[in-house]
């Protein structure tokens, strides 16, 4: 690894969450200001989502929706039976998810174990986004993927080892263990620490997603904590879950996370991404995301950099969607490809 | 006092449930002299197309079933026809304006049909397999095995319970799912036997009923590429040609329309049509 620089990357946002918390990321301090903020209006909050549920997308608004569903996912395969040939083929897929039709649009990254993620980026070749802003990035989920328990140092070398691979981004998972018995400092130093370790060779900085795995979380209020944490310490996005535990990405988890990275905006100016992951599997579902991002945070969110879905079984079903309104008959799975 | 009677609204049969349509429509189904009789729910193509979902993700279960399983459960089903005669004989009496002694022959005529049928579940592949004759020291052996899903315009006139049970009964013998599309003004007993079939063996999903006008839901369904096989036995009334060109699109087996007494009358050949023949060679041993 290489040896850590004493100044942190964006000072201003570190100065700024330092503020905020009123001194050094202690666990008192922490544990003062993420108590101080209000609680979530869980029954409030699940009733938006199910009013957000009910809007009707269809048609042009559809096509463009769907279009857009596929321009910001992370295409994603996580599975201990993952090969290189596997990252081939999920590389192809997200090159063209629709062989049949060359105006299907391209998905924002793939994501795969940091073992993958070198041939990954062979397989992408000048598609790789590597640093540019245009392209598929690569996405390597570190940091003891998806228990995230292991010594910080074992962490730290799994992040480095990504980021030296070529991944351009890094989703970490908390130590949930730390967060729900109040040791919040640890978190915070923790994300911290992964931050510094996604620094490349060029000095330039691989982007950072917290996986908070809400689902381990319990509580809307949990989750709310978390996100402010995952935020003062300079996650780039916040990510729902690993798809490992039950119950993943919820459209009233997502929400709340969304109005964490609102009040931010509105805070501070900066732009935090959000990224929901696991159990989305319908383009209906992945339509009412997008709704509830738009009357959050605002349209301008619906970029591949402040908005990604997590997902593998998801593309294929807005792909029979996409087939669906082109050729004006129901499509199949034999239409698309098998995972 | 007289006793309030409790009216039945009819639901569709979806993967196992009985869900409303979609869309939130009913329909007035009517004696033949236009009394009402009950509400049934019309289907939308947005019903068929979650049909179609039931169906394909039963098909693995079904399809893998051992044949002599498959005729278990189908002979089964005879029998719990045979525990709601009554039943069935008072709707047919009601809705097609039988007498009583006529439609008991209709619904007994049924019961032996399915029961002929479940006979065939583990004997058709004897008579529709081959050891295909080669000239050389391995074995060349055709056997049938399901299409998949099949889509089915059940007959429109003659017993609607007969009609029902001689188009859906064949297409189960090899282990396809269906999607049936119910007699569109006597579509009653088509619903009744769905609730026999969800007290039954049958898996959820292998067989989904849905009522409502197939004028509406053939042509999503013939062309639906999720649909391996389109039985358009009562679709002689739509514009089935065109049915027949949407269905070849996604290369969907179809059967034309019947017509007449003998519609759908019971055959090998209405098993077959829903088979797809696979043909593997084996080597005679390592000897």
């Amino acid at each position: 690894m290489t040896s850590t620089p004493v100044v942190t990357t964006q000072p201003s946002t570190r100065s700024r969450a330092l503020a905020l918390i009123g001194g050094e990321a202690t666990d008192a301090n922490l544990r003062r200001y993420l108590h101080g903020i209000p609680g979530v209006d869980g029954v409030g909050l699940e009733q938006r989502a199910a009013a957000i549920s009910t809007r009707s997308i269809k048609t042009s608004s559809k096509k463009r929706a769907i279009d857009t569903v596929i321009g910001l996912m992370d295409l994603t395969t996580l599975e201990g039976a993952d090969t290189p040939g596997k990252v081939r083929s999920l590389v192809g897929k997200a090159l063209t998810p629709d062989p049949g039709d060359p105006g299907c649009p391209r998905v924002a990254a793939v994501c795969v174990y940091g073992d993958m993620v070198p041939y990954a980026a062979q397989a992408l070749g000048s598609a790789h986004a590597a640093g540019r802003d245009q392209g598929i990035f690569v996405a390597s989920v570190a940091t003891a993927f998806p228990s995230g328990r292991a010594s910080l140092a074992v962490k730290l070398a799994d992040v480095a080892d990504a980021v030296a691979a070529g991944a351009d981004e890094i989703d970490m998972v908390i130590d949930r263990g730390a967060f729900l018995s109040g040791r919040f400092g640890q978190v915070y130093d923790e994300i911290v620490a992964v931050k510094e370790a996604c620094r490349r060779v060029d000095g330039s900085l691989a982007h950072l997603k917290v996986i908070l795995e809400t689902g381990e979380l319990s509580t809307y209020d949990n989750v709310r904590r978390a996100s402010w944490l995952a935020i003062l310490a300079g996650g780039d996005f916040i990510k729902t879950s690993t798809g490992k535990v039950q119950p993943a990405a919820t459209l009233p988890v997502t929400i709340s996370m969304l109005e964490v990275v609102r009040d931010w905006h509105r805070l501070t100016g900066a732009r935090v991404g959000v990224k929901p992951a696991g159990g989305i599997r319908t383009s209906k579902d992945a339509i009412r995301y997008l709704v509830a991002v738009a009357e959050t945070v605002g349209e301008e969110w619906l970029t591949p950099n402040l908005f990604r879905f997590g997902a593998s079984s998801l593309l294929n079903d807005v792909l029979m969607q996409r087939q669906k309104m082109r050729d004006g008959h129901y499509s199949g799975p034999d239409y698309v490809t098998i995972d | 006092m007289t006793r309030l009677a409790v009216p039945k609204t009819y639901k569709l049969y979806i993967g196992g449930k009985f869900p409303r349509s979609e869309s939130g429509r009913v329909y007035a189904v009517t004696t033949p002299s236009g009394d009402f009789l009950a509400n049934a729910a019309q289907a939308s193509r947005k019903d068929a197309r979650d049909a179609v979902v039931a169906a394909r993700s039963a098909f693995g279960g079904w399809a893998r079933a051992t044949s002599y399983n498959r005729g278990q459960v189908l002979y089964r089903i005879a029998e719990l026809l045979e525990g709601r005669r009554a039943q069935f004989v008072e709707e047919i009496v009601q809705s097609e304006g039988l007498s009583a002694s006529a439609a008991g022959r209709q619904v007994d005529e049924a019961i032996d049909r399915w029961v002929w049928y479940a006979g065939w579940a583990d004997k058709y592949v004897q008579v529709a397999g081959n050891a295909n004759p080669v000239s050389g020291p391995y074995f060349n052996i055709s056997v049938p095995e399901p299409t998949g899903v099949v889509a089915i315009i059940a007959p429109q006139s003659g017993g609607s319970l007969l009609g029902f049970v001689s188009a859906v009964a064949p297409a189960l013998v090899a282990g396809n799912t269906v999607v049936v599309v119910a007699d569109e003004t006597r579509p009653l007993s088509a619903i009744t036997l769905g609730e026999v079939l969800a007290t039954s063996d049958v898996p959820g999903g292998v067989v989904n009923i849905l009522t409502g006008s197939p004028a509406e839901m053939a042509p999503w369904l013939a062309s639906h590429a999720d649909v391996n096989a389109i039985d358009l036995v009562g679709a002689g009334d739509l514009d089935w040609v065109h049915l027949e060109i949407d269905a070849a699109e996604t290369l969907t087996r179809v059967l034309q329309p019947e017509s007449g007494a003998d519609a759908a009358a019971p055959s090998l050949s209405r098993i077959l049509a829903f088979t797809e023949t696979k043909t593997v060679w084996h080597t005679k041993g390592l000897l």
